[in-house]
């Protein structure tokens, strides 16, 4: 289903059936994907599924096992880093502790070869850029997080690279910053139009960024889409579980009438839009506010449960309720202002078909 | 190649090609026998001719050696990288084949010699020109693996890796290759196995005789018997050390540090010359007691009890510092789960810590155990009629048998234990890690020790520090009294004897005997300084950033070194370089290149333990910012590892001049060295002189590594610090 085609421009990154082993184990398997210019595209994943090599092998960092990369139409698989027009921001931001700020941000100009006082001329520019003029003597060690973060950011776009990589850049940063510093980072692509591609294992923060995400799990790619459709039209019991969390109920399926599905789940019969899906193997993913808890444990067409927890967060509850027919456990939330249920009673629970999502189960 | 057609060629490539015709066409292919450098050659060109000249003028197997160049510039102007390995390899093996088959005695072979009927040809040892053409082949063949994606396709690394390896094989592995063919051959140098199997069952090596009570074990049961004896003593008095250093509050810390400064900066048989002083037949302790208390002067110390004392006073402080080491990995949050887990502090100790440290104590008994095997000083001065094997090795050479096979088997015989020793070391360094997992965020307190080991620490340790300290009390002031014991009347007479500087005709001189050893002492040891630090720190880089395959064989080669005895080290440098191809005995050149690679492993652990340091992301980061392998290295990485090339500087230089051990076989005349002569005269009994010139040494490198300590240790702390937190902290 790929239609990674986009539209007319040549895309500024390829992957051809890239795989990169290490010893037997495949970190990479046979992963293909077109990045289109001026975009951000996000590589999502659980940790260890793969996205930090896809990024290094991007920067040239790792050398493909198989399969061949381009960065704007030109071959690069067996070029080394430093011969490829590409920047990274990394996770630890990786400035050098024995420059000053300005020393960093102009290593890469003076790596090339450029005169010394238009290095500067164009890293001040830049300093600028990220709002931290004024900075240029200060060592590294004397700034804050947030401030290392943005040096890190002006040392990779000095070079007006093709492609700017970001290796979880949000991580080492608390959370009220990194709201902020991924909205900085985002009107930055948008300005300057620069293709990026984006590591995080948050999928709320690649929800934010991105133009398009592309979900990896076990060293392949399992969803490539805008961030809209992978939220509502998960391809997998993965995705629908990854992206948000979402109750996956395993469901039979009856007969199709036009767009609908007639399913059953337990006691409860619902129509669905079947999106394509077979029959066999199919499960609603319903996301926990979806879920309606309704303090009378008779009420018709509804599964029939009891509270096990109850969690007060803040903003909302959050219900752990134990359903008998079939035998699962579910996970709903409902706002603050919604009265409470105690532990322990016996409730029902419904949803909307329209907030539920029919998916391929396996 | 369909997908490369014409790979650009590199600068660096073209000035290889330019090295390889230089080193055939101007400079001079022989060694020249009154040394490169003095350039009389210059004036006589007929004696420093090089290859493409000589090959017209009677040595016509030189030849094949110019083709190499031709064919590399013909590569070179067609734009084709490819294949430059192949000349590379093909012109390197030329120059070896024909540097073993002719040598300066006519054909290197028997069997040559059988082929061809007659003497054959002779030629000297190489000199600078095959230097030269070696290093540009070298890099000729790295530039063509580099090209088929070798260490990711960059040439520096290969380059330097080749390099390297090079280096370590010839300076390494052939002279031990030369040991073995020597141990197999008889004095004619036709191979004997026979020969060889008498030498090494020998019964001077391996009698047990003295168990039953007559007669005299032989050297190599000596040896272990004293080295695993030395092992367990220092072991057993580094870990109460290393415990008051950490875990308890003594205030005399500072004292600690010094003693563990101290053998470094001592050469090693200064302490067996001051137990003569102290307990031989007319030191102090036996003139004390014989007048005092009636007990006869005796020569006890003279043998194995000498020996262990010196080597346990020696060692002691290098099992304490790996000890150290060890107890600083165990991470405190492990002591303080337990104590929260009801344990008082003498469980903790004996179900946490002990068990924890238990690794680390076979580590410290074997590298003490290693040491005591490679001692060569302290059984020379102090051993008596006790034989080991490092001292066989060198009276095998220098006594009166000069048997050259006989030393090769006890070589071989002393390396066996020691190599054996070093890789049951390293596998016990390697399942250590285990101790060292928790790295960041440990904030806790190590526990203090319970009062019991505590004060059983202090009694183990106390007569240990005394004596030390009684020691260098008779090494620093021994010197300048007439007759140390005897007639305490103070002198100045060894000191001027040594070090007196008169003013002649032609002014201001150094008279005393000393100057000579020291300026040549000094002079090399600052020249093996920069090489050693060089390699050892580009080795570490290799070892820790780049992945190549064999890289677990190469670390092991590399810190290899550290275990093959310095006796060892001379006796194969002089049967391996004493004779064409590769003829450097009585240069100052081979003493240095014995202290580069015996060296080496110091400055590579210092360089890995820096490196450990510093984030990876740092190299990457640079390399994403258009900077190559090479740049990265010089620009990113080599400024943050001031610390350690400062380290491997200090302590190659240190040991350098402390060395005797492999140089004792390479000085002459002209290039004599301090401890040598230090040696020299204790072995003639002028003590005086040898315990002078051994404090003016202990004082010098004291104000050395002072001196360095403060220009550079303290601003890298002031400066450091902050920073490395802030960059290492997601990694």
């Amino acid at each position: 289903m790929s239609d990674a085609t986009h539209n007319a421009a040549s895309p500024a990154v390829r992957f051809e059936k890239v795989t990169k082993r290490y010893g037997d184990v495949a970190a990479v398997d046979a992963v293909s994907f077109d990045i289109a210019p001026a975009t951000l595209v996000t590589l999502l994943g659980p940790s260890g599924c793969g996205k930090t090599t896809t990024l290094r092998l991007v920067a040239g960092l790792e050398q493909a096992s198989e399969g061949r990369i381009f960065i704007d139409s030109a071959d690069v698989t067996r070029l080394s880093a430093a011969e490829r027009d590409v920047s990274m921001v990394f996770q630890s931001y990786a400035l050098f502790p024995h420059m000053d700020v300005m020393e960093n941000v102009s290593y890469g100009l003076r790596s090339m070869g450029m005169k010394k006082a238009e290095a500067a001329e164009r890293a001040a520019q830049k300093l600028a850029l990220v709002g931290l003029a004024g900075y240029e003597k200060r060592q590294p060690s004397e700034l804050s997080g947030g401030q290392q973060q943005r040096v890190a950011v002006a040392r990779a776009i000095v070079l007006e690279p093709k492609v700017l990589l970001f290796d979880e850049p949000l991580s080492n940063l608390d959370a009220k910053l990194r709201r902020r510093v991924r909205e900085e980072i985002r009107d930055l692509q948008q300005a300057l139009k620069l293709t990026v591609v984006y590591v995080t294992h948050d999928q709320e923060e690649a929800l934010a960024v991105s133009d398009r995400i592309v979900v990896m799990n076990a060293a392949r790619i399992v969803q490539d889409g805008t961030p809209f459709a992978l939220y509502n039209e998960p391809a997998s019991r993965f995705i629908a579980d990854f992206m948000g969390d979402a109750n996956v109920l395993d469901v039979a399926c009856g007969e199709r009438r036009g767009d609908v599905v007639r399913v059953d789940v337990g006691p409860m019969h619902l129509d669905v839009r079947h999106r394509g899906i077979a029959g066999r193997g199919a499960a609603l993913a319903v996301r926990p506010h979806s879920l309606r808890l309704v303090d009378d444990p008779d009420l018709p067409n509804a599964l029939r449960g009891r509270i096990r927890k109850r969690s007060y967060l803040g903003d909302h509850f959050e219900y752990h309720v134990e359903i008998a027919d079939p035998a699962m456990d579910l996970y709903a939330s409902t706002p603050a202002s919604a009265a409470p249920i105690a532990e322990d009673r016996a409730v029902s629970v419904t949803f909307d078909p329209a907030e539920s999502i029919l998916i391929d189960a396996r | 190649m369909p997908h490369s057609p014409a790979s650009p060629i590199r600068r660096d490539v073209v000035g290889w090609v330019l090295l390889a015709f230089a080193s055939v066409l101007l400079l001079p292919w022989y060694k020249i026998e009154s040394g490169f450098f003095s350039f009389d050659w210059l004036s006589h060109p007929a004696e420093a001719m090089p290859a493409a000249a000589l090959s017209f003028a009677g040595r016509p197997w030189l030849a094949p050696l110019l083709l190499a160049p031709i064919a590399a510039a013909a590569l070179v102007a067609a734009r084709r990288t490819r294949g430059l390995g192949l000349v590379g390899a093909l012109g390197l093996g030329w120059l070896i084949a024909e540097g073993f088959a002719i040598i300066h005695s006519g054909w290197g072979y028997a069997w040559l010699a059988a082929l061809a009927g007659t003497k054959g040809p002779m030629q000297p040892g190489l000199g600078w020109g095959a230097t030269f053409y070696c290093v540009a082949m070298l890099m000729l063949v790295a530039a063509d693996l580099a090209e088929h994606g070798w260490c990711k396709g960059d040439r520096f690394v290969v380059g330097a890796l080749l390099g390297v390896i090079a280096a370590m094989l010839l300076f390494v592995a052939y002279p031990l290759v030369s040991i073995l063919l020597s141990a197999i051959k008889d004095n004619e140098g036709h191979v004997a196995f026979g020969l060889f199997a008498d030498k090494f069952l020998s019964p001077g090596i391996w009698s047990l005789r003295c168990l039953g009570g007559s007669g005299s074990c032989g050297s190599a049961w000596n040896t272990v018997a004293l080295a695993v004896l030395v092992g367990v003593l220092c072991t057993a008095l580094g870990l109460p050390l290393a415990l008051i250093a950490l875990r308890t509050r003594v205030r005399a810390k500072w004292l600690l540090r010094m003693l563990s400064v101290l053998p470094i900066i001592t050469p090693p048989f200064v302490i067996g010359l001051a137990l003569i002083l102290l307990f031989g037949r007319a030191g102090i302790v036996t003139t004390f007691l014989a007048t005092h208390f009636g007990i006869p002067r005796s020569r006890w110390i003279y043998g194995m009890p000498g020996i262990a004392m010196a080597q346990v006073l020696a060692f002691t402080p290098i099992a304490f510092l790996v000890l150290v080491g060890v107890l600083q990995g165990v991470s405190p949050s492990v002591e303080e789960a337990s104590q929260t887990l009801r344990a008082n502090r003498w469980r903790t100790f004996r179900t946490i810590t002990w068990p924890l440290i238990r690794p680390g104590l076979a580590s410290a008994f074997l590298i003490a155990f290693i040491e005591s095997m490679a001692d060569f000083a302290n059984p020379l001065v102090i051993g008596g009629n006790f034989n080991v094997l490092s001292t066989d090795i060198f009276f095998a050479v220098v006594g009166a048998a000069h048997d050259q096979g006989r030393a090769a088997v006890l070589a071989i015989v002393l390396l066996g234990f020691t190599i054996a020793a070093f890789v049951a070391q390293r596998r016990w360094v390697g399942r250590r890690s285990f101790v060292t997992v928790a790295g960041k965020g440990d904030g806790g307190l190590p526990a203090a020790l319970p009062d019991r080991l505590r004060i059983g620490c202090y009694v183990a340790t106390a007569p240990w520090l005394v004596l030390t300290l009684v020691v260098y009390a008779i090494i620093l002031g021994g010197g300048f009294v007439t007759a140390i014991g005897r007639d305490n009347t103070p002198t100045l007479e060894y000191f001027l004897t040594a070090f007196s500087i008169e003013k002649g005709v032609n002014g201001w001189f150094l008279s005393g005997s000393a100057w000579p050893s020291l300026l040549m002492t000094i002079g090399l040891a600052l020249v093996a300084m920069p090489l050693t630090a060089a390699i050892g720190i580009l080795t570490a880089w290799l070892l820790d950033r780049q992945r190549f395959a064999g890289r677990g064989l190469f670390e092991f080669l590399a810190m290899m070194s550290f275990a093959i005895p310095g006796t060892v080290v001379g006796i194969s440098y002089i049967l391996a370089f004493n004779v064409p191809p590769v003829q450097l005995t009585g240069t100052g050149l081979i003493i240095v290149i014995s202290f580069v690679f015996r060296n080496m492993p110091v400055s590579i652990r210092a360089g890995l333990a820096n490196l450990a340091q510093i984030d990876k992301s740092l190299d990457e980061a640079s390399l994403t910012l258009r900077a190559r392998s090479f740049s990265t290295f010089r620009r990113a990485i080599l400024p943050l590892l001031k610390p350690a090339i400062v380290t491997a500087m200090i302590y190659s230089f240190v040991r350098a001049v402390t060395a005797v051990s492999a140089v004792i076989f390479l000085v002459t005349g002209r290039f004599n060295l301090s401890t040598v002569y230090i040696v020299g005269r204790a072995d003639v009994g002028e003590y005086g002189i040898a315990i002078v010139y051994a404090a003016v040494m202990i004082v010098v490198m004291m104000a050395v590594l002072v001196g360095i300590q403060l220009a550079v240790g303290e601003r890298r702390l002031g400066r450091r610090r902050p920073g490395s937190e802030a960059i290492a902290a997601g990694a």
